[in-house]
């Protein structure tokens, strides 16, 4: 059980149910899919169609504001950030590979597999797999 | 006003998720995608908890001929995967594997640690902007767009 001495099952789960619930609303309350994403594009208008440009804002300004709202009643959150050339390089990829793949870990990987999207199944597999490369030839190369 | 303001409140309530689920910590998130290291299932527990509600929500939504708050559905129609999905998705993977971040827990972070987060989103916005200019450059150049990376979408 060492490998998993830091693992939340309960915390990662009851946080889940939070995340689906908020994408639930916005599917149930405004017909619209919670991918974090296209809702980001839409909102500094680097996607040109989409949800509207308030409702995009809205959410995408609602989230900082949740994690604090969290933080805040947890007395603090952890979070340990890679150092600078790791978040360029990763901020460019997943910039890029989000436009180019029309979503990211909510719009496809909660929202697109919730509703059986063979797009959405395709494109999780994908990002995921990539994802296990990427950190396995990093480790590989002793950068983690 | 409604409307906004029921999204800020999805928002939120999206934000709080992914700080109470330990996913605002890049590290833990990259740990999940570390088989070959101290390897954190967290993830896996996040996913399982976020699809269950979302599951009910698609069941309902079928039955229902609006949403609460809007005049109609905006869904993406069914289409088939392609190239531009598959490259997106790829690339997409890299980048999270590599910062252990993708754009939800990003933005959640500037309440967290707001410098790295806003570094982050700022490359991120730039990697936008790239694939933008790039979709505009060869859907002008090629006559018929079938490269992976002319998407516009």
């Amino acid at each position: 059980m060492a490998a998993f001495a830091h693992a939340m099952p309960l915390g990662g789960l009851f946080g889940g149910v939070m995340i689906g619930l908020a994408a639930a609303a916005m599917l149930l309350g405004l017909g619209r899919i919670a991918g974090v994403s296209g809702l980001f594009a839409r909102s500094i208008g680097v996607a040109p169609a989409g949800a509207p440009w308030t409702v995009a804002l809205a959410f995408v300004a609602g989230l900082p504001l949740g994690a604090l709202v969290a933080a805040w009643a947890a007395g603090g959150i952890e979070a340990n950030y890679p150092g600078l050339p790791a978040l360029v390089t990763g901020g460019l990829l997943v910039g890029f590979g989000t436009r180019l793949g029309s979503g990211c870990t909510s719009g496809h990987g909660v929202c697109g597999l919730a509703r059986l999207a063979p797009r959405s199944i395709l494109a999780t597999l994908a990002f995921m797999a990539s994802g296990f490369v990427t950190v396995g030839l990093l480790r590989a190369g002793g950068l983690l | 006003m409604t409307r906004a303001l029921l999204a800020l409140a999805s928002g939120a309530l999206f934000g709080a998720g992914l700080a109470v689920s330990g996913m605002a910590d890049p590290v833990r998130v990259r740990a999940f995608l570390d088989l070959f290291g101290a390897w954190d299932p967290t993830l896996a527990f996040v996913m399982a908890g976020a699809l269950l509600p979302m599951a009910l929500a698609w069941r309902l939504q079928r039955r229902m001929p609006r949403p609460l708050a809007a005049p109609g559905f905006r869904l993406p129609e069914p289409r088939r995967p392609d190239a531009p999905l598959l490259a997106g998705a790829l690339l997409f993977g890299a980048g999270w594997g590599v910062a252990g971040l993708c754009p939800g827990p990003a933005i959640a972070g500037l309440a967290i640690a707001p410098v790295p987060a806003a570094i982050f989103i700022a490359a991120m916005t730039a990697g936008m902007l790239l694939q933008r200019a790039a979709a505009a450059a060869l859907s002008q150049r090629s006559r018929k767009g079938g490269l992976p990376w002319t998407s516009s979408a």
